[in-house]
């Protein structure tokens, strides 16, 4: 599991480590070469220094050479690195004249005349050369360079060894304001964590900082759909309870009667209201569960595509011993090739329902038409009635749950054109009924040719 | 007793129509709130059985319009919504009683008794008369020690006779609790039930009025 806190303080530490170490990487750049050019100009100077006192003549080479170790110096440091500075002069002919005290016996530098570096005794020096043709002598003055680096290093040290003491220190305060910042966060979650599965209420947001809103918001929608999922589960499931009751109290009834019966003719009656409200009853369970099928329908892998010509000839073909029993002729008309989808049992729920529907309105004798109407961007399922249509009073309700028309017959569940609208939905569909001329009803099914993702 | 039965489910409405005349109710069935409203004012009901879910309006509501209307007709409400809210809401609204789906016929018919005894103010569920107690539970009567049976039909009239002591009853209005609106009427059944009452509870205790119908002798000694 990753952890905020963890990356934020990974960051900041990292980052300032960073930021301290190239800061000291910069100040060690700037300070060498400071160093060197303060240096390289006491060189210079001394150098000129020992000649001239040479051409005054009033002191020996050798006290003159010993002149670079007591050079005037403002600071003790500088005295310091300036009694470090060697002298050598030598004759243009090649002899050592004189040198300062402690100066190496090698020659400092075979350079003609200024700025060099070699080694002498095993270190480096850096030497400047002043050659005077009027004395006919070479004054060499020169430092070890590994003085100067030592001065450099101490300058850096000098400044790391207070920013380790005050790292960890600040390692401590990011950590306490990393933790500092993130509570809201702490809080947000304790609060969830503390909530019975009941308690679908928005989480207030009027305290969380403006960074944590966009997940509170994203939070309180989530929140709010499931609700309102659970919600009409809910509505759904006592709904559903109650409708069964009803056909439960008449089969409970009628089988009451069918055993106190006086008579054969009581007894057959009740017997045949029995199995004929058994049967829709059936049928009404049938719908709760294809209701609920099809509202939950998830996209599966193994859903292969199948062609709706071939889809509306299986209802039609089912639905064929319900068209005979009502004396009513169907007939199914569509061309194979045209369209196929992955939600073949959502379309066929939504074609036999409607279907059904039609059988039942249409008047014995009469005929119903079912047709797949290829379109620019749509596929059209037509499916059209010679029965009584919708009263135009229940025309917005009838896709409601469980609504039943007014002096409707047969008793249906009144989920059939629920079922229709839900797998519509989730097929991106559309369901269109209006009264067809010359009487009866007409549905349409409108499907976007395209395929879509995600329907089961 | 005539009652008036609203359900809009076919094989419930059947049952009960079927189930209550079984049990010694003489019922009229209705499917919506309309038709109710129609046949209470064509016809006079002793009790009304109502469903709540009606396909043209709640139960509830019909219910409203009669106790605004001043009608104290007893009213037992069906339905499938038997919440404590549901129940308590019945009851408020002015109905008598309250029964869930589903239901035994038997304690449908007996609440009906029920209701239509209080209705009636009496204590005990028994229709008396000239020595004479009829239980229309179980469409039986008693006399002088000994059971007298009745069939169904013999049972409706007498009942319907005894409610009313003295009051004429009309032979359309005895054929009426006899059968419901959707049924053939037999000719002369009346006559022949009238008869055979007369053979078990002696000639005297139904009079006949001429031209008018029938009704209960007047009782002869009256306990004190």
């Amino acid at each position: 599991m990753s952890s905020i806190r963890r990356r934020l303080i990974l960051i900041l530490v990292l980052a300032t480590g960073a930021i301290w170490l190239s800061a000291l990487g910069w100040i060690q750049y700037t300070t060498q070469k400071e160093v060197t050019h303060v240096l390289d100009r006491r060189l210079e100077e001394a150098a000129h220094m020992v000649a001239s006192l040479i051409r005054d003549g009033n002191v020996s080479i050798g006290v003159a050479s010993n002149a670079v170790r007591q050079a005037p110096a403002e600071e003790d440091e500088e005295y310091h690195l300036v009694r470090q500075l060697s002298c050598q002069v030598w004759g243009l002919d090649g002899y050592l004249i004189g040198d300062s005290e402690g100066a190496p016996q090698q020659e400092l530098s075979p350079a003609a005349a200024g700025f060099s570096e070699n080694m002498v005794e095993g270190e480096l020096w850096r030497v400047f050369t002043l050659v005077d043709p009027d004395l006919g002598v070479r004054v060499l003055v020169g430092d070890a360079l590994a003085m100067r680096d030592h001065l450099v290093h101490g300058v850096v040290m000098g400044l790391l060894v207070p920013a380790l003491l005050v790292l960890p220190a600040l390692a401590l305060l990011i950590w306490w304001a990393v933790g500092h910042g993130l509570q809201p966060l702490d809080r947000i979650g304790r609060v969830m964590a503390a909530r019975p599965p009941s308690d679908l209420s928005p989480i207030d947001a009027s305290r969380a900082p403006k960074e944590v809103q966009p997940m509170i918001d994203a939070l309180n929608g989530l929140l709010r759909r499931v609700g309102g999922a659970r919600e009409r589960e809910r509505s759904f499931t006592a709904f559903a309870a109650h409708e069964l009751k009803t056909p439960l109290a008449g089969l409970r009834t009628q089988a009451e009667i069918a055993r106190m019966a006086p008579d054969a003719a009581t007894r057959q009656k009740a017997l045949d209201q029995l199995s004929g409200a058994v049967e829709r009853t059936d049928r009404m369970v049938k719908q709760l569960l294809e209701m609920t099928a099809v509202e939950h329908a998830r996209p599966t892998p193994e859903t292969r595509l199948r062609d709706s010509a071939e889809i509306l000839r299986a209802t039609v073909a089912d639905l064929q011993p319900l068209a005979q029993k009502r004396g009513v002729r169907l007939e199914g008309q569509a061309d194979a090739g045209l369209w196929q989808t992955g939600c073949a049992p959502l379309l066929q729920a939504a074609l036999r329902n409607l279907i059904e529907n039609a059988l039942i309105a249409a008047p014995a004798g009469s005929a119903v038409e079912v047709a797949m109407i290829p379109e620019d961007k749509h596929i059209l399922f037509r499916i059209a009635d010679r029965g009584p249509g919708i009263a135009e009073a229940d025309r917005p309700h009838v896709m409601e749950r469980f609504f039943r028309a007014a002096g409707a017959k047969g008793s249906g569940s009144g989920l059939g054109l629920a079922i229709v609208a839900a797998a519509m939905d989730r097929m991106e569909g559309e369901i269109r009924l209006s009264p067809r001329p010359g009487g009866g009803e007409l549905a349409e099914l409108i499907l976007p040719r395209a395929p879509r993702p995600g329907c089961g | 007793m005539r009652l008036l039965i609203v359900e809009d489910d076919d094989t419930l409405r059947d049952g009960l129509t079927v189930g209550l005349r079984l049990s010694g109710f003489s019922p009229e069935a209705v499917e919506t709130c309309a038709d109710a409203r129609h046949a209470l004012t064509l016809d006079r009901f002793e009790a009304l059985v109502l469903d709540m879910m009606l396909p043209d309006g709640s139960g509830l509501d019909l219910l409203r319009e009669l106790r605004a209307a001043g009608s104290d007709l007893p009213v037992l409400i069906l339905t499938a919504r038997d919440g404590l809210e549901d129940r308590v809401a019945g009851l408020d609204t002015g109905a008598d009683d309250y029964l869930g789906k589903p239901f035994e016929l038997q304690e449908l018919a007996a609440r009906l008794r029920a209701l239509l005894r209080r209705a009636q103010g009496r204590a005990e569920n028994l229709l008396e008369w000239n020595g004479l107690k009829l239980d229309p539970a179980r469409m039986q009567g008693r006399r002088a020690g000994r059971d007298i049976g009745f069939s169904r039909r013999e049972f409706t009239i007498l009942a319907a006779l005894m409610e009313r002591p003295g009051a004429i009853l009309g032979k359309a209005a005895l054929e009426q609790r006899l059968y419901g609106w959707q049924d053939e009427v037999e000719s002369n059944t009346v006559e022949v039930h009238i008869h055979n009452l007369r053979a078990k509870l002696g000639s005297a205790f139904i009079q006949t009025v001429r031209g008018a119908g029938y009704r209960l002798a007047p009782e002869e000694d009256r306990p004190a």
